[in-house]
């Protein structure tokens, strides 16, 4: 790409706590390393601190005295964002409606006194890399919110920034828009090699996106890993349920099976003291013909959508289980139906 | 069809007698009454050729255009201010910020005397100090500070209304881009305030052309148009030429302020 200009920073963060004037916590103290060229998404439900973290490293709010901001080694705790050379976009797009399509993607360069020959030139090549050439001197009110965004973008990295903040960039767009824009987003990233920190509330958009993700929880951090990792092996409750389905069952241990209402499930690995398992609608299938297993359900509900049926089925618990069953079979309420669970996929929290 | 246009004649029937009325029947008998004098339509070209009416009518704009300008400012900064900081007293502040709203001219003039008249607070201070008393209540500078008085809670409440509704993402995302804060402000806080300053800005303009009663307390030096329309209509009872200077008046500050309006709004399109 064009931007090998800047290279990536890479960012710390060491005992960064929030406390607002009205005495709420906004968040814990936090300690976090983020490589040069890393795509780190933090995820959380809103007012976990993730949006909080971001303005920090951002330099639109200052830690608690204590806590430090490391650009590439060097302190910008107290740098303001004017200085500290980042871009960013919102949810709101923040788009400068003054001022066109080209006037908004050129502004951080006319700040920067670049010859205006030079902005156009960038310009240009930021109109095209965003696939807008043809909205050059619209104004902000005619652009549909995927333009916009668009925009935003464009507008974001006109300057070559050291590391792109983006605070819930899909999350005012509608489902379609929000997938295409999102792979958009996943190939921009890869292409300029940035440093870059992505905040969402959305579980599917920050597996998509990051290579690392930091579950954050009541200001806190809650576990911090590839997606991979925290869908498989998630280290809280809180982790297991924010990020994809889990099903639980509850019971107890009795020679080597988890013995529960609807049944028992071989588990030889099983810690002794389990009374309760949890595990992902992947790892539980409906058994067909007349293979037998110890465990049994009713379905309470069936949705077929298309490649497959979402199953509910009622085993006694509080919650019924979520199955995905790929089966051609009409599944009706009531209808009794054989599980079985792959003991690899059991997880106890 | 035929029925719907005879439905909206007669919707738009009340609008148009008061119109009529209030407004387009006045200023035509205004405007005649202009030319009945005994110079006749000459009263009209009086005005530019007298320098006495000319001189008080340019007086007049630009003293009403020097107080929108110190007025935008000081109820930008004070609006904007206030509408972000809040802080014990803040809506005591704004309600005593428009308390003046009540006062009538005389009462605004009276108070400008007792500032910066020969009495006043500033005179004794800068006698204190300098040996000589500064004494400004009688001129244009008093009148000035009289009408900046009056005009702030004119605008202060729509630029506080405005700046709420500004957009904070927008001057952090300037300030991601490299923008200072004397750019943010120029870039995001005025335009975004623009609408505000323009409509505040019209309202106070033609309220200091018109403003009759600050300057008859203050009289002496002064020379403003409605000053001398009162002159004319009573003291020299030339009717005629009362008339041809109000109806001169009216029809400078609507061209003033149409003038300003679309300005703005080509600048607004070039812009965007």
């Amino acid at each position: 790409m064009t931007d090998a200009g800047n290279k990536p920073v890479s960012i710390a963060l060491t005992n960064c706590s929030k406390t607002f004037p009205d005495g709420t916590r906004a968040l814990e103290p936090l300690d976090l390393a983020i490589h040069a060229g890393e795509t780190v998404v933090f995820l959380g439900p809103s007012g976990c601190g993730k949006t909080t973290t971001l303005r920090i490293i951002a330099g639109l709010e200052e830690p608690d005295a204590g806590g430090k901001v490391l650009f590439d080694g060097t302190d910008v705790t107290h740098l303001p964002i004017e200085q500290r050379n980042v871009g960013m976009v919102f949810q709101s797009y923040a788009l400068f409606p003054n001022m066109t399509v080209a006037g908004n993607i050129g502004y951080g360069l006319k700040i920067r006194k670049v010859p205006g020959a030079q902005i156009k030139a960038r310009v240009s090549e930021m109109l095209a890399m965003m696939q807008i050439t043809r909205l050059a001197d619209r104004r902000i009110d005619q652009l549909s919110g995927g333009q916009r965004q668009r925009v935003a973008l464009a507008r974001a990295i006109a300057v070559r920034p050291r590391a792109l903040l983006l605070d819930e960039p899909l999350t005012a767009l509608d489902a379609k828009l929000r997938d295409t824009l999102r792979l958009e987003i996943d190939s921009l990233l890869r292409s300029l090699g940035i440093t870059a920190i992505y905040v969402t509330h959305d579980q599917a958009e920050a597996m998509a996106l990051g290579d690392r993700i930091v579950v954050m929880e009541h200001g806190r951090v809650a576990q911090i890993g590839k997606p991979r990792d925290i869908y498989q092996r998630p280290a809280t409750r809180f982790v297991a349920e924010f990020i994809g389905t889990m099903n639980r069952l509850t019971g107890s241990m009795n020679n080597g099976r988890f013995i529960c209402k609807a049944g028992g499930i071989a588990w030889p690995e099983a810690p002794a003291n389990a009374t309760e398992i949890l595990f992902r609608p992947e790892d539980i299938r409906v058994v067909e013909g007349d293979e037998t297993t110890g465990l049994q359900g009713k379905v309470a509900a069936a949705f077929f959508l298309g490649d497959r049926t979402r199953l509910f089925v009622d085993v006694g618990e509080a919650q019924p289980l979520v199955i995905e069953s790929t089966a051609r079979r009409d599944f009706s309420h009531g209808d009794p139906v054989g599980l079985a669970i792959d003991p690899r996929g059991l997880l106890v929290l | 069809m035929r029925h719907e246009t005879r439905r909206l004649i007669l919707l738009l029937l009340p609008a148009g007698i008061v119109f009529a009325a209030f407004f387009l029947l006045p200023m035509a008998r205004l405007f005649f009454i202009g030319g009945s004098g005994k110079t006749g339509w000459a009263a009209y070209a009086a005005i530019l050729t007298d320098s006495l009416y000319l001189d008080s009518l340019l007086s007049t704009m630009a003293v009403a255009a020097a107080t929108t300008a110190a007025t935008l400012v000081i109820s930008g900064i004070s609006g904007v201010f206030l509408q972000r900081h809040k802080f014990p007293g803040n809506a005591l502040l704004v309600s005593m910020l428009t308390f003046p709203l009540a006062f009538p001219g005389v009462v605004i003039g009276f108070m400008v005397i007792m500032l910066a008249g020969r009495q006043g607070l500033i005179g004794q201070v800068t006698q204190a100090l300098t040996g000589e008393k500064l004494v400004f209540a009688y001129t244009i500078a008093g009148l000035f500070m009289g009408y900046v008085y009056f005009s702030i809670p004119r605008t202060i409440l729509t630029v506080m209304a405005a700046a709420e509704k500004l957009d904070p993402k927008l001057e952090e995302a300037a300030r991601s881009l490299g923008a200072s804060p004397w750019r943010v402000l120029l870039d995001v806080i005025i335009p975004g305030l623009k609408p505000a300053f323009i409509s505040a800005g019209a309202i106070c303009f033609a309220t200091a052309v018109g403003a009759f009663g600050t300057a008859f307390t203050l009289a002496a030096k002064i020379n403003v148009l409605p000053m001398v329309i009162y002159t004319e209509f009573t003291l020299s009872a030339n009717i005629a030429m009362a008339a041809a200077l109000s109806f001169v008046l009216g029809i400078v500050t609507w061209l003033v302020l149409a003038v300003a309006r679309t300005a703005a709004g080509s600048s607004v399109a070039a812009a965007g």
